[in-house]
């Protein structure tokens, strides 16, 4: 009978060998904590300097790296950046995820853009970290980056191209809602992910609105998430209209959770007694707006976003700028724009869509 | 032909484990890796750099470490399908941890130990319970998932120490191995010795082929089969703190879907569903296949949903190939010799007659 | 004894007492998912009176018809010991081939006629590939997932079907209803109906249960294995397909992302209802209620104003509940069946 470890040896084996292992990691060094790091956030080399008079370099490959490929947001940005690439004369090309929650997949990406060798990239973020890895090793490539949409830390790239402040967003998506509710009422928001930050971003300028003494009268009663998911969306909004009776307005500020609350409310006892402003697409919010469940909502041409971030790419990619604060640059026929803080731009403000001016727009 | 009664699919029974033909669709899958690999180093720019070949390796490892263990389980006959969310159990409190201060020599190990209790809880609920691990894995994919979703919330977590960060991501010296290949390669070296040179190796097939006929052969069914589980947790754990580190990122959604693609890869290497066959080196060719066949896609620009459509169609086929050559060969040689149909042959005694 | 095999129904259990105890078990299981569904909801209800208004009881009837619809379907294939992974990719494009048809004008029923094909096709694929091919349906229907989401993402591309396109008709499907009783609730009680007394009166429904009880004693009774199989996924598809139409009305939003991650939510719902996947047990009405139950509590929740945080693990708590219960009530029936086997020879 050949000698068998039995499966309690064994285990006896494995718990002792952890324990040795974990005791030769206690008795190591004292412990590197989160407050004893101090992580180096250098920004991006600032070896080169910029280079205003310059001209945009004719052939760059410039890749567009949204959250997700096949949404319809992404699809109107991304034909905006083309649009620019082909202006500025370079090659356009448009990767992603089917899913935007595969932040592996949106990083392997980036690195399959480096290995090929591209001019500049433009990402829109699905997580602020998870990027930072590919992003300094384009960037140590001589490749520009280019955040749009959907930012990471700000030392994984060199600009970042904002719809519209965040501030902008957040505060007037209050004004807007408040002003349908004559300042009165309980409200409450529809996010999308718990961890999404362009979302939190803005639900944090939100909340710092409603301090100001004009909106005495009405109250933040709950945050609801749901998940970009159409069922959980409406669930959500029916948890939110139930478990509040006095609840008047809903801010949905994410493309999906606006169509789907107001799909809801279009269907249910509360449509036109219950205000929802948010950030939908025209195209999306079409219905609702001629059938009278939504009054007005926000957004910006997702074009002029993705246009933008084409042509900071190029001049990028072209030297003419570097992203430190104050540089400027030409953006083709949307004009000239400085860059702010933390190599930030901004396109301009929000765009209130309502019954007057939806039938303008096809995106 | 032995009835199957340990909940295995209704043809369990026809499919006669001969180690012969499975070595044969393992050999299929290692040539077909070769093969892409040299196209790939041949036809595809950019493949054969030594940064891109790091990129493969470094984002394959998640897979590839729980590919380990869940080959000796499916072997065993089970399966584990909540190793993507342990893994982002694991990650969830990496990040939780982090932020209350804790000393990140003391997350790591505390997080694997986590997975091992994870898969802890699933081989109890699958052995001593007697719950068929399928069903049960489902619920603890969904309970663990949902768990790292109450630990960490809304946050993502990335300012871990740079030096842990590099382990993660970097690469040794110049050449094209990441340091998380190392780990791997010890696990991969274990693993390959436990099954195929060790008596415990030989019991996980004896109890994947027949688990009557290995209990009554004095084998510990339900003690190995609680080890394999709580194996596969640990290393799930350590998975997810990989991930965690290679991706900078600590997020409660981490690893979603890592469980299909540890199966699907398992499955491409020709290790059989329902137990008794496969190889490591079978998991080992399917993992590096399915990445290097994603990597070489994305390189020459192939989107995303047709990746997709491609994974699926090899999945069917590393499945439907060997089934069908079998039948394929057994009516060869039914029309060959005329000897009696397979089914009367082997009818099952009528008993009282 | 001779030496043939006496063709014996494949459900008779042996002993016409064990079969009335086996189908008072499978009543008492159900009982008892009824029982906790009123609990839950009569909680609620004391903790928020707006929770049983007319209001919000179409909307707990609304939430739960497309997945009813769906497990019934799942159910099917289950029960004959199989699983149908790729629900979820099969509602999405069926979702989107309705939407596509709707928005050319046409009329709602040829357009849910088409979803519902397009189902029953993919149906034929899987049970083809799952009854001929002889392979573990597990594996087969993770392949077809992936391949008929991928194919949905090329068709589709970026475009979707918004309520705007859809005609006003096949909208207030989607949120009209007779009093409380919504519309999509009154097709999903008719499709539940329908298929259990298939299920329970027809000898193809029957021999479902055989074949996923004793495959074996079922082939050499003669069955013809292959063909249920595929009438199984075909059911599954085609009520895959339907659920896809009625998702459409119900959210007038379709585009390549659709039900993505959907199939994980059907299983549960399907073994929290006591089709347990060792087959030949269960029931759709079951498998209905394990829908009802699933989402009434992601409904109760919200609430209530517990934070959706908690959802993911309470669902998967109640999912191991389930299987733990089901195990230990199978256990019990096994060993008295055992001990009246014994007693009567």
């Amino acid at each position: 009978m050949t000698f068998r470890l039995t499966a309690p040896g064994r285990r006896f084996a494995v718990a002792a060998a952890g324990a040795a292992i974990l005791a030769i990691a206690l008795s190591g060094c004292g412990g590197t904590t989160k407050s004893s790091t101090t992580n180096s956030s250098g920004g991006p080399a600032a070896g080169a300097s910029a280079n205003p008079n310059g001209q945009l370099k004719s052939g760059l490959k410039i890749a567009f790296l949204p959250k997700a490929v096949n949404n319809p947001y992404f699809t109107t940005s991304d034909t905006g950046g083309k649009k620019a690439v082909d202006a500025v004369g370079g090659v356009y090309k448009e990767v992603g995820t089917s899913s935007a929650t595969d932040t592996a997949g949106q990083v392997s990406y980036v690195n399959t853009l480096v290995q090929q060798g591209q001019n500049a990239i433009v990402v829109s973020a699905q997580d602020p970290g998870a990027m930072c890895t590919g992003l300094k090793q384009a960037m140590a490539a001589k490749i520009a980056v280019v955040t749009y949409d959907s930012d990471t830390n700000p030392d994984c790239r060199q600009v970042f191209v904002n719809q519209a402040s965040a501030e902008a967003i957040g505060r007037s998506e209050v004004q807007l809602l408040a002003k349908e509710l004559n300042y009165t009422g309980d409200i409450a928001i529809l996010s999308a992910a718990q961890t999404a930050t362009n979302q939190n971003t803005w639900i944090g300028f939100m909340q710092d609105e409603l301090k100001d003494p004009k909106y005495a009268n009405m109250k933040l009663v709950k945050t609801a998430y749901g998940n970009d998911d159409a069922q959980k969306s409406f669930q959500e909004t029916q948890g939110l209209l139930q478990a509040d009776p006095n609840l008047k307005g809903i801010i949905a500020p994410t493309t999906v959770g606006i169509k789907a609350a107001a799909q809801y409310l279009s269907g249910s006892q509360y449509k036109g007694k219950v205000q929802l402003v948010g950030l939908g697409t025209p195209n999306d919010m079409r219905q609702y707006v001629k059938d009278g469940t939504v009054q007005a909502f926000e957004l910006w041409d997702p074009g002029k976003l993705g246009e933008l971030a084409g042509y900071a790419a190029a001049n990028l990619a072209s030297g003419i700028i570097t992203g430190a604060k104050g540089e400027t640059f030409t953006a083709g026929d949307l004009g000239k724009f400085t860059i702010g803080d933390k190599g930030e731009v901004l396109l301009g403000d929000p765009t209130v869509f309502n019954a007057g001016n939806i039938d303008q727009f096809n995106f | 032909m032995a009835e199957r009664r340990d909940g295995a699919g209704p043809w369990a029974g026809v499919a006669t484990a001969r180690l012969g033909g499975l070595v044969r669709w393992d050999v299929v899958v290692a040539l077909l890796l070769a093969a892409v690999l040299v196209y790939g180093f041949a036809g595809v720019d950019n493949f054969g750099a030594t940064i891109n070949l790091s990129f493969l390796i470094g984002n394959t490892m998640a897979v590839a470490l729980v590919a380990l263990p869940m080959t000796m389980l499916v072997v065993a006959g089970e399966v584990d399908l909540s190793v993507g969310s342990m893994a982002g159990l694991s990650s969830a409190l990496m990040g939780a941890l982090w932020n209350a201060n804790w000393p990140i020599e003391y997350i790591i190990p505390f997080c694997i130990l986590v997975g091992a209790a994870g898969g802890l809880l699933n081989g109890l609920l699958v052995t001593r319970l007697g719950l068929p691990s399928l069903a049960v894995t489902i619920g603890t994919l969904a309970a663990y998932r949902g768990l790292a979703q109450i630990i960490l919330g809304a946050n993502a977590v990335t300012d871990f120490p740079q030096n842990y960060l590099n382990l993660g991501a970097g690469r040794i010296g110049t050449t094209p191995i990441p340091y998380t290949f190392v780990l791997y390669a010890v696990l991969l070296l274990a693993a390959a010795v436990t099954l195929h040179a060790t008596p415990i190796g030989r019991s996980l097939f004896a109890i994947g082929a027949n688990r009557e006929a290995a209990y009554f052969a004095g084998i510990r069914v339900k003690r190995l089969k609680l080890v394999m589980f709580v194996l596969t947790g640990t290393v799930a754990g350590l998975a997810g703190v990989v991930w965690t580190l290679h991706y900078a990122s600590a997020r409660y959604d981490n690893a979603t879907g890592l469980e299909l693609s540890v199966i699907a890869a398992v499955l491409l290497g020709g290790i059989d569903f329902d137990g008794g066959k496969g190889t490591i080196g079978g998991a080992v060719a399917g993992v590096f296949l399915l990445g290097t066949l994603q990597n070489l896609m994305s390189l020459a620009d192939v989107s995303a949903q047709s990746q997709i459509v491609v994974t699926g169609i090899l999945l069917v086929i590393s499945v439907l190939g060997p089934r069908v050559a079998r039948q394929i060969r057994d009516a060869v040689r039914r029309r060959r010799s005329a000897a009696p149909a397979p089914g009367a042959a082997t009818a099952p005694d009528i008993p009282g007659t | 004894m001779t030496a043939v095999a006496r063709r014996a129904p494949a459900t008779e259990i042996g002993v016409p007492g064990s079969k009335r105890l086996v189908d008072r078990v499978l009543r008492i299981r159900e009982l008892a998912l009824l029982v906790i569904l009123a609990v839950l909801v009569a909680g609620t209800e004391v903790g928020n009176h707006r929770f049983l208004s007319g209001q919000g009881v179409k909307d707990l009837l609304l939430n739960a018809a497309i997945l009813v619809i769906v497990a019934a379907g799942q159910a099917s294939v289950v029960i004959t010991r199989n699983v149908d992974l790729s629900v979820g990719s099969t509602l999405g494009i069926c979702a989107f081939a309705g939407g596509d048809y709707l928005r050319g004008g046409g009329s709602p029923l040829v357009g849910i006629l088409i979803a519902v094909s397009l189902g029953a096709g993919l149906g034929v694929v899987n049970g083809s590939l799952v009854s001929f091919g002889r392979v573990p349906s597990l594996v087969v229907t993770l392949g077809t997932l992936y391949i008929i989401r991928g194919l949905d993402s090329i068709w589709v591309g970026s475009r979707e079907i918004v309520a705007h396109d859809l005609p006003a008709g096949f909208v207030t499907l989607g949120h009209g209803g007779p009093f409380f009783l919504p519309y999509l609730a009154i097709i999903g009680l008719a499709v539940l109906i329908a298929l259990a007394f298939y299920l329970r009166s027809y000898r193809g429904g029957r021999e479902f249960y055989a074949i996923g009880s004793n495959t074996e004693a079922a082939r050499l009774a003669g069955l013809p294995i292959r063909k249920r199989i595929t009438a199984a996924y075909v059911l599954c598809g085609a009520l895959a397909g339907l659920g896809g139409a009625l998702y459409l009305a119900r959210f007038g939003n379709v585009d390549s992302g659709t039900g993505s991650g959907y199939e994980l939510t059907v299983v549960s719902a399907v073994v929290v209802g006591g089709v347990a996947f060792t087959g030949g047990s269960g029931s759709v009405y079951g498998a209905a209620l394990g829908a009802l139950l699933l989402t009434t509590i992601n409904s109760v929740l919200p609430s209530l104003g517990v934070s959706s945080s908690w959802e993911g693990a309470i669902d998967g708590f109640l999912l191991l509940a389930a299987i733990a219960v089901d195990r230990l009530v199978a256990l019990r029936v096994a060993n008295v069946l055992r001990r009246r086997n014994v007693r009567h020879g």
